[in-house]
């Protein structure tokens, strides 16, 4: 019982059914899942269908956030990349052909690459403060795609686009395949290689791997280059969700979003070990919550108040420190004695 | 003045038990102060000192136990609390703000208040007033992180004295110090003691605690195992009670030091001029193969840095190295492994470990780095390795899935030797490897560097401990003023000749 309290997923998952038991109660029809021409809807499914986005957002902020990083340009990634993809369909003759779209993607992909790299080059070879690094794409990001759509919002027709965000395979969306194929891969190059623990290394150390010989520079840069493909990814579901190449909205606010996916899952911002698991319980906490909003009909000037309240009732719920204030007034007996700031870290980050 | 046993304790620690997981570190232990007294708590690395201390300053909660200070009953929460009840520290790991300035650092809390906020020029001075007690001339607006350790270490203590303390703790306060700066620090601990401020005292120089202590407590494995007037414990019988055996004798290791080089071929490794603005001026050094040399110099003299320029960890303004007798521009760390070097710093917590990884992961990290990301070091290699080096160097807890940051500091550098060694350098460079390790264990790393070097092995092997240098370095180059001066053959001389050298007195200055 104690290791299960004590395993660094314990808190993240128990929000997340507490979250989704107080949505059943609320309306019973939350957890009802209809089976319609072999697919399934309900609820639920649309939360794993809507989380593609910050999930592949989530993920690589992350990488990221392990090497004591921090990407805020990835909301502006994602508007680049939706609109590289849906002009690049808008300017052909043939909208909807595999080719086409198989190009649009491929070209998107590509630019969100060299927008993670250049990121990456600032961070790792400039040594310039991730959070300023990356400001500087967050700020110029939207207006580059502001001029590939020219000033527009490109609307484009495109059946097997929009098949992306909207479609199904077998019976799940497809959207929700594509972000278990990024954790899955992410999981894999991270933890089946030596990739993860080194990233962790540096985030942790960064003086201490370098003298060991680790590429610091290498794998940092390896991260914010993930981030920018995998935002590229997050724009493409979303300008298929869409279908309009909207460079203000798209992927707006996502970088705050992330981070919070992020800590909720119990990585920590202060860089080091990370947890993807937990990225991606963060990512539905944040998206179900998003989900409760609407389905409890709370009033669009209320939200940001509710939503506000339930993270902080999270992440106090999470908070080691307030473990020990509960334990001590509610006075059971008192099992851990690491100080302060070790006991947090060990928490947050075992 | 030794203490008196009739005046009422300061301190008394009863019944004090502290469990981490998977480890009892301290059970059931008994421990007290008295005004007016040095007490040095003595142990092997891991018996739970500095467990001990936390659990007296508040860092650690007690599992149980009873803590009396000035005869009140106290359960400090914080350091804040110990700090206002008269209990200053000086923690082993230095505690500081690296990019603060040593004024800052010294004076945080306690700032002096003019009418408008803090007066910076008044507070300082007293910063500076502090730091001259110690006999210590920086200029406390530099920033902290520019000064070597030895130098932070003394700013940590001047810290402590800050506060108007009743309790002073200090927790190897002298394992990065030179002699002259021990025996400034002993002044000032002296001179406190005759005021009657109670002094806990850790180090694992024997001849330290004998010329300091007043008492003596030993623990063993978490364990009270004693406590005694040091004139009542002779010191093979301190060392029987903390390792709990007879230390075998150093002999062994000694004849590493008479052991015949051969260099008539191409040296593994030889710079020349080698210097860098503001760090060094210029170094030779060669080390062949199968040889140990010892770098020996005061603090400031520039070991330390030289080896970092060989290391490529800095990179050299002037000078030439020859990697068996190849002229190589070392530009990374990586580079240099890449030519079998490898290196152990002394900032064994900034430099070495990396705190949240686990034992084995620290472990392996050299090789996996050389490795390069994408061939993982495979299971079966890694518990082969570990359990390797566990054994060989008696790393305690024998846990390789513990955070590294968990272990005792001496352990901790049992884990970074690991690393290196996995590595199969053939050139060693250990810099203060014996820091804050315990006599058993520096006799283990000892003798596995005397093994070593002679199954072929080079190592440069920094130590301000210079009977250890004598004892195992064939060859000695001497550092004064980032110059290399001279290279003394160990052989041939002995310790006061050696100090001699490097302290330059007159007629000194052979070969
Ligand atoms: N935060 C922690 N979490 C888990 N175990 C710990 C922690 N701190 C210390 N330990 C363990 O407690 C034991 C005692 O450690 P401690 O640091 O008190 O040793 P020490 O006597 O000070 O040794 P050294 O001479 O090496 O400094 C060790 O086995 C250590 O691994
Ligand atoms: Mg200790």
């Amino acid at each position: 019982m104690t290791a299960i309290i004590k395993h660094r997923l314990f808190w993240p998952a128990s929000a997340l059914v507490v979250l989704i038991t107080v949505n059943m109660l609320a309306n019973a029809s939350f957890a009802r899942i209809t089976v319609r021409d072999g697919h399934l809807y309900g609820a639920l499914i649309d939360i794993l269908r809507q989380s593609a986005p910050l999930m592949l957002v989530a993920l690589g902020m992350t990488l990221v956030i392990a090497t004591r990083g921090i990407d805020l340009s990835v909301g502006a990634i994602m508007a680049v990349s939706g609109a590289v993809a849906l002009t690049i369909i808008d300017g052909s003759e043939d909208p909807g052909g595999f080719g086409t779209i198989m190009i649009a993607i491929l070209v998107a992909l590509l630019v969100s690459l060299v927008l993670g790299a250049w990121n990456g080059f600032l961070v790792s070879v400039l040594g310039i403060q991730p959070i300023i690094a990356t400001l500087v794409l967050m700020l110029a990001g939207r207006g580059t795609a502001l001029l590939i759509t020219s000033g527009e919002i490109t609307t484009v027709v495109s059946a097997p686009f929009k098949q992306i965000a909207s479609g199904y395979l077998v019976i799940l969306p497809v959207a929700f395949f594509i972000w278990v194929a990024a954790v899955v891969v992410v999981g894999v190059v991270e933890r089946r290689t030596a990739l993860g623990m080194l990233t962790e290394a540096v985030g942790i150390n960064p003086e201490a791997s370098r003298l060991a010989g680790v590429r610091s520079r290498g794998i940092i840069w390896t991260a914010y280059i993930a981030s920018g493909v995998l935002a590229g990814v997050a724009g493409i579901i979303y300008s298929s969700n869409t279908m309009a190449a909207d460079a203000n909205s798209a992927g707006y606010l996502i970088e705050l979003y992330a981070i919070l996916a992020v800590v909720l899952g119990g990585t920590s911002l202060m860089g080091g070990k990370f947890s993807i698991a937990g990225t991606v319980i963060g990512v539905l906490i944040v998206q179900t919550l998003e989900s409760t909003i609407l389905f409890l009909g709370v009033a669009p000037a209320k939200s940001p108040v509710f939503f506000a309240l339930v993270v902080i009732f999270v992440v106090l719920v999470q908070s080691p420190r307030v473990h020990r204030w509960g334990r001590s007034v509610f006075g059971s007996s008192r099992t851990s004695s690491a100080p302060d700031e070790d006991a947090e870290k060990k928490e947050v980050a075992a | 003045m030794p203490a008196d046993t009739d005046v009422p304790l300061i301190v008394e620690m009863r019944g004090i038990t502290i469990r981490f997981p998977g480890v009892l570190a301290l059970d059931n232990v008994d421990f007290s102060l008295r005004p007016g007294e040095i007490h040095s708590l003595m142990g092997e690395n891991g018996a739970g000192k500095s467990t001990l201390i936390k659990a007296l300053t508040g860092v650690y909660a007690i599992d149980s136990g009873s803590i009396m200070v000035s005869g009140e009953h106290q359960s400090f929460v914080t350091t804040a609390d110990a700090q206002a009840a008269g209990i200053s520290t000086v923690y082993q790991e230095i505690n500081l703000c690296p990019n603060l300035s040593v004024g800052e650092n010294v004076m945080l809390g306690h700032e002096k208040r003019g009418r408008f906020g803090i007066d910076w020029k008044s507070t300082f001075e007293e910063a500076e007033h502090h730091m001259a007690s110690l006999g210590l001339d920086v200029d406390s607006r530099s920033i902290l992180e520019s000064h070597s350790i030895a130098i932070q270490q003394l700013i940590a203590i001047s810290r402590a004295m800050v506060l108007d303390a009743k309790v002073l703790i200090l927790d190897e306060p002298t394992s990065s110090l030179d002699r002259g700066e021990v025996e400034q620090l002993f002044g000032v601990i002296r001179s406190l003691r005759d005021r009657g401020v109670a002094i806990l005292f850790v180090s694992h120089f024997l001849e330290q605690v004998y010329e300091i202590s007043d008492r003596i407590t030993v623990l063993r494995n978490g364990q009270l195992v004693g406590e005694h007037l040091v004139e009542e414990l002779p010191r093979d019988a301190l060392v029987a009670e903390m390792i709990g055996r007879e230390l075998d004798d150093l002999t062994a290791i000694s004849a590493s030091a008479g052991r015949e080089v051969d260099r008539t071929g191409t040296p593994v490794l030889r710079a020349a001029g080698l210097g860098k603005r503001g760090m060094l001026e210029s170094a030779d050094v060669s080390v062949y193969d199968g040889e140990v040399v010892g770098l020996a110099g005061l603090l400031g003299s520039g070991r330390t840095e030289l080896v970092r320029l060989l290391y490529g960890a800095d990179r050299p303004d002037t000078g030439e190295i020859d990697v068996a007798g190849v002229r190589q521009r070392v530009q990374s760390p990586r580079h240099a492994m890449a030519r079998g070097m490898a290196f152990s710093s002394e900032n064994r917590r900034a430099e070495g470990v990396v705190s949240d990884l686990t034992v084995a992961e620290n472990m392996i990290l050299g090789i996996q780095a050389q490795r390069g990301w994408l061939r993982r070091v495979r299971k079966s290699e890694q518990d082969a390795v570990v359990g390797e080096y566990m054994e060989a160097l008696g790393v305690r807890p024998a846990d390789p899935t513990m955070p590294a940051g968990n272990l005792s500091g001496g352990n901790q550098q049992k884990v970074l030797l690991a690393r290196w060694l996995a590595t199969a350098p053939e050139l060693l460079i250990l810099d203060e490897p014996t820091r804050g390790i315990d006599v058993g264990a520096k006799a283990d790393i000892q003798r596995k560097v005397a093994e070593l070097s002679a199954q072929g092995l080079s190592v440069i092997f920094i130590s301000s401990e210079l009977e250890e240098v004598l004892r195992i370095a064939q060859r000695v180059v001497v550092m004064r003023d980032r110059r290399s001066i001279g290279e003394l053959e160990s052989s041939k001389v002995n310790l006061d000749h050696l100090i001699d050298y490097i302290a330059h007195k007159e007629g000194s200055v052979l070969q």
